[in-house]
């Protein structure tokens, strides 16, 4: 935060004799805008056609602008999947795992960051190396479990597995977090009398919070934005996440175009409003992660 | 505190007993069932090394790591430097001279792409694409006729890599961004005091700043490209005829439409030793880059 304002003030005090190419800045800006309009293109098509009635998109094609705003494409898809229920899903699975995902996480570092357990550098090794195992070296174990615990086809499988997945990049993250944590402060509520489940909740949490509120929306958006493992694991209406909503209906080859877009859109409001929401905690979090 | 380092072990418990179960176990028994040959029912008859041999034989097996080179050049190679130039002209060139909203405005329609879950950005090309999709639409308005792009085995895989590349291109543009927010501003201005232009600052002071970030931005984004499954699974299912096949995807097919779990396991146990050795590779690499 500081260099970004000493940045601003050291530029716009020198500003005006500083630069010469005052028009190729015009032409950086053009390119660059161009690129953001590239990308936003295909959005800007889906909206369009959402809106469209069946018979104004077969007339008119996929490139004109609607003749009015219909809402019949965004009512289909809410009822041929029941939208409400697949966002419920999607929240109930997301929200368990991001909180209990950090749970986890928190423990196994406490040991290995705070602890400094013997052999912690093996453990947080083979964190690491169940980060990297792809997921279809676990799936058919993990679906055949499933049907002989009775879980198949239940949220709770899917919350049970992103959990431990999750958790095993928040361990390694939080793992090198609290290795740097302050030995003042240990030290401090030891002579306190403070036992270790004490310390852990009023001395480490408190401090850090900030990491851990990062590692709790991202748990949220990676678990809501899984494919893979609730295909195999979810398998009708009653559980399906919203991805998959959209996922399976296409499968059937039973949507028409405008119900497509309209499906499209719903599915990723959610998203785009949450990432809206925790817009600046997720940019910098990208940056904690990227850190190591 | 002082009591000793013991009782930080019970906080290893719960995340030991999660991961044997739904990691190591699982992991295990995949490497078993890859030695065997199953159907799903009944029980697994112990073939040893024979899916092995088999893969080595497979042209399908080939093809989808010969994709995964493609995934690779279309999630990574493009993305990084696309990114760092993207990166590098907001920061260096918009941020300064439009101001950094502008500058976070851009960042932020770069980055949308990656908020939404991949398959409904997977089914939202795929309509794009479809024959009588927006793209053969542009195609007619101007006069280039029509083509079934994911249909045809020469044109899907380029789409399957645009379509990722439209993914992929706001991560690397978000880390670079905030990994330029900790060069010293004063390097840019002797430089430019010294007559050096955009390109000679870029590659003199830029790219040696931000290298830390560009190899976490490597890795994280080859593994990413390595397990790759819903877009293929939304635009493509690997078809036409094998042409956009991936590992994940070979696994998955044999796991739940061919029904040849052993041979599906041994597909996933090679794509993860491959993410393994890809991995360490890399963390080498960088290992020895930095203390050169």
């Amino acid at each position: 935060m500081t260099t970004l304002t000493l940045t601003r003030s050291r530029v716009s005090r020198k500003d005006p004799d500083r630069y010469k190419q005052g028009t190729a800045r015009w032409v950086v800006l053009a390119l660059v805008v161009l690129t953001a309009a590239l990308v936003l293109v295909p959005f800007l098509i889906m909206v369009m056609n959402a809106f469209k009635s069946p018979a104004d998109y077969s007339g008119n094609g996929p490139l004109a602008w609607p003749e009015s705003f219909q809402l019949d494409g965004l009512k289909n898809y809410w009822q041929q999947v029941h939208f409400e229920g697949k966002l419920l899903n999607s929240i109930i699975i997301s929200g368990s795992v991001a909180m209990l995902g950090v749970v986890l996480s928190l423990l196994n570092a406490y040991a290995l960051g705070v602890g400094r357990v013997r052999g912690r550098i093996w453990i947080t090794g083979l964190f690491l190396l169940a980060n990297m195992i792809s997921q279809e070296a676990l799936v058919y174990p993990l679906y055949s479990m499933a049907k002989s615990f009775g879980l198949y086809n239940s949220r709770l499988s899917v919350i049970i597995i992103f959990t431990v997945i999750q958790s095993a990049f928040g361990t390694y993250l939080l793992a090198s977090v609290l290795g740097t944590f302050p030995k003042a402060l240990l030290e401090a509520a030891a002579l306190d009398g403070a036992g270790r489940w004490t310390t852990l909740w009023r001395v480490v949490v408190p401090t850090v919070r900030p990491t851990l509120s990062v590692l709790l929306i991202f748990f949220f958006i990676w678990t809501w934005n899984e494919f893979f493992i609730p295909l195999v694991m979810l398998i009708d209406n009653s559980t399906q996440t919203v991805p998959l909503a959209l996922a399976s209906l296409q499968g059937d080859r039973l949507m028409d175009a405008t119900t497509t877009n309209a499906g499209a859109l719903i599915s990723l409001l959610p998203t785009v409003v949450f990432f809206l929401i925790f817009q600046r905690t997720l940019t910098r979090g990208v940056t904690v992660g990227a850190v190591k | 505190m002082t009591r000793g380092k013991a009782g930080f072990w019970w906080y290893l418990l719960p995340g030991a007993v999660a991961f044997t179960a739904i990691v190591a176990v699982p992991f295990g028994a995949n490497l078993y069932l890859s030695l065997t040959k199953w159907s799903g029912i009944g029980d697994p008859r112990w073939i040893g090394l024979d899916n092995y041999t088999r893969l080595l034989r497979d042209d399908v097996f080939w093809t989808s790591f010969r994709n995964t080179a493609a995934m690779v050049i279309a999630m990574v190679v493009i993305p990084t430097l696309i990114g760092l130039v993207l990166s590098a002209t907001l920061f260096d060139v918009i941020g300064r001279r439009f101001g950094q909203k502008t500058a976070s405005f851009l960042r932020a329609t770069f980055y949308l792409p990656q908020v939404l879950p991949v398959v409904v950005a997977g089914i939202l090309w795929g309509w794009l694409l479809r024959p009588d999709g927006a793209v053969n639409a542009v195609g007619r308005a101007i006069g280039l006729g029509e083509h079934d792009w994911l249909g045809d085995p020469k044109t899907a895989l380029p789409m399957v890599m645009l379509v990722l590349i439209w993914v992929q291109i706001g991560y690397p543009v978000v880390i670079f961004m905030a990994a330029l927010q900790r060069v010293d501003p004063d390097l840019y201005e002797a430089a430019e005091i010294d007559g050096a232009g955009w390109f000679r600052r870029f590659q003199a002071i830029t790219l040696p700043q931000i290298r830390p970030e560009t190899f976490v931005v490597a890795l994280t984004c080859t593994i990413a490209a390595l397990k790759v499954f819903g877009p293929i699974w939304a635009l493509t299912r690997g078809g036409p005829n094998n042409a956009t096949t991936v590992p994940s995807y070979f696994a998955y097919n044999a796991f739940f439409n061919k029904l040849q779990v052993g041979y599906g396991a041994a597909v996933a146990t090679a794509l993860t030793l491959v993410i393994v050795v890809v991995s360490i590779g890399f963390l080498k690499v960088q290992g020895r880059v930095e203390e050169s």
